[in-house]
């Protein structure tokens, strides 16, 4: 703070992020050093329900939606896939 | 039988040469025999901050494709007479160097001295992987910001897992967090991690806190380790750190912000 700032009187706060440092470092870490022990099953899960649904329907590569969100407690993998429809008439409706 | 001590951190730029050059000196200056080894080789720069540059004859790689003898590549220090350096190469890669010939040195070097001090380079490649290999014990140095704690977490996996003493089940590496650039009042602020944050995270026993000083700056440019500047913070503050490596018992210091007051607030400045 130099003096004008002094007579500019308070300054905007700003929130501190140190706290959000803490907690993104925590969960990365938690998902590397799992990962470093060759236990990450997400990424082999993600795979695996992909092959089982290309078993029964054909589903195009870039008709798969994957989305993975590793959190502290809980991760979320979300796979959406559009499966084709009997016939390409009813697809358009 | 010579400790080997790796300093090392995965994140370059938070103060491995800096803290080596500080230790090594320190070790020595407490009788300790002690020799510190540059493993950057292609970018060396411990021999500047411990201003032996112009001494410099034979390196770490003429030794191990043996054109030069061990003892004609060491620099005695003038200031520390129990304290010797082993330059990396400035022109050669870092291919240049051998698990074996790395080895040999270590080895005979273990003869002659109690502490071998192994300055690792950045990164997780060839150089990085040979300074920890043959670590007994290992110097993390992190900053309190997210990429260096993250990468410290990296290397602390490494040592776990790739360090002789992991492949060999021996006693795992003995290993040290040293906390540099620490700056209480941002930390005060809420702008930097906490040292109890980092401590929290990568969960391994706290050696020291550097903190945040302009006499680091000034003590390599001129070449002398910042430990032999005991006006500073970042002086005692090493000295600190090393003679509690060596089993004694010292509080942290310097880890809570100064209280300014109104003339320093009014006119603004950094304490120094």
């Amino acid at each position: 703070m130099s003096w004008l700032s002094f007579f500019r009187g308070k300054q905007e706060e700003v929130p501190p992020t140190a706290s959000a440092a803490k907690e993104r470092l925590q969960i990365v870490l938690a998902h590397e050093r799992i990962s470093r022990k060759g236990e990450d099953f997400l990424p082999k899960l993600q795979k695996e329900i992909v092959e089982l649904i290309a078993k029964h329907v054909a589903i195009e590569a870039e008709r798969v939606n994957v989305s993975l969100e590793r959190g502290g407690d809980m991760s979320t993998l979300a796979i959406a896939v559009e499966i084709p429809g009997p016939e390409p008439a009813r697809r358009a409706s | 039988m010579a400790q080997v001590v790796v300093v090392t951190s995965g994140k370059g730029g938070v103060g491995k040469t800096t803290s080596s050059a500080a230790f090594a000196t320190g070790l020595a200056q407490a009788g300790k025999k002690t020799v510190v080894i540059d493993f950057d080789v292609g970018l060396r720069n411990l021999d500047l901050i411990m201003g032996v540059e112009r001494r410099v004859v034979f390196d770490i790689v003429n030794v191990i494709s043996g054109e030069a003898k061990l003892n004609q590549a060491l620099i005695r220090d003038k200031r520390v007479d129990t304290l010797s350096i082993l330059p990396a190469s400035q022109t050669r890669d870092k291919d240049a160097l051998t698990k074996e010939g790395v080895a040999t040195i270590i080895e005979e070097l273990s003869k002659d001295f109690d502490f071998i001090l192994c300055d690792s380079p950045a990164g997780i490649e060839k150089g990085a992987m040979l300074a920890l290999y043959f670590a007994d014990q290992a110097v993390v140095v992190t900053n309190p910001e997210v990429s260096s704690v993250r990468d410290s977490d990296r290397i602390l996996g490494v040592l776990q897992s790739k360090s002789k003493r992991a492949e060999e089940k021996k006693d795992p590496v003995k290993e040290h967090l040293l906390v540099t650039r620490y700056d209480p009042a941002r930390v005060e602020r809420g702008e930097m991690l906490k040292l109890e944050d980092v401590q929290d995270i990568l969960r391994i026993p706290l050696l020291g806190v550097i903190p945040e000083s302009e006499s680091v700056l000034k003590a390599s440019n001129t070449g002398n380790p910042v430990i032999l500047d005991g006006e500073s913070q970042a002086g005692q503050a090493y000295k600190d750190a090393v003679a509690r490596f060596l089993g004694e018992d010292r509080p942290m210091r310097f880890i809570e912000a100064e209280k300014r007051g109104f003339f320093s607030r009014l006119f603004g400045g950094r304490a120094a």
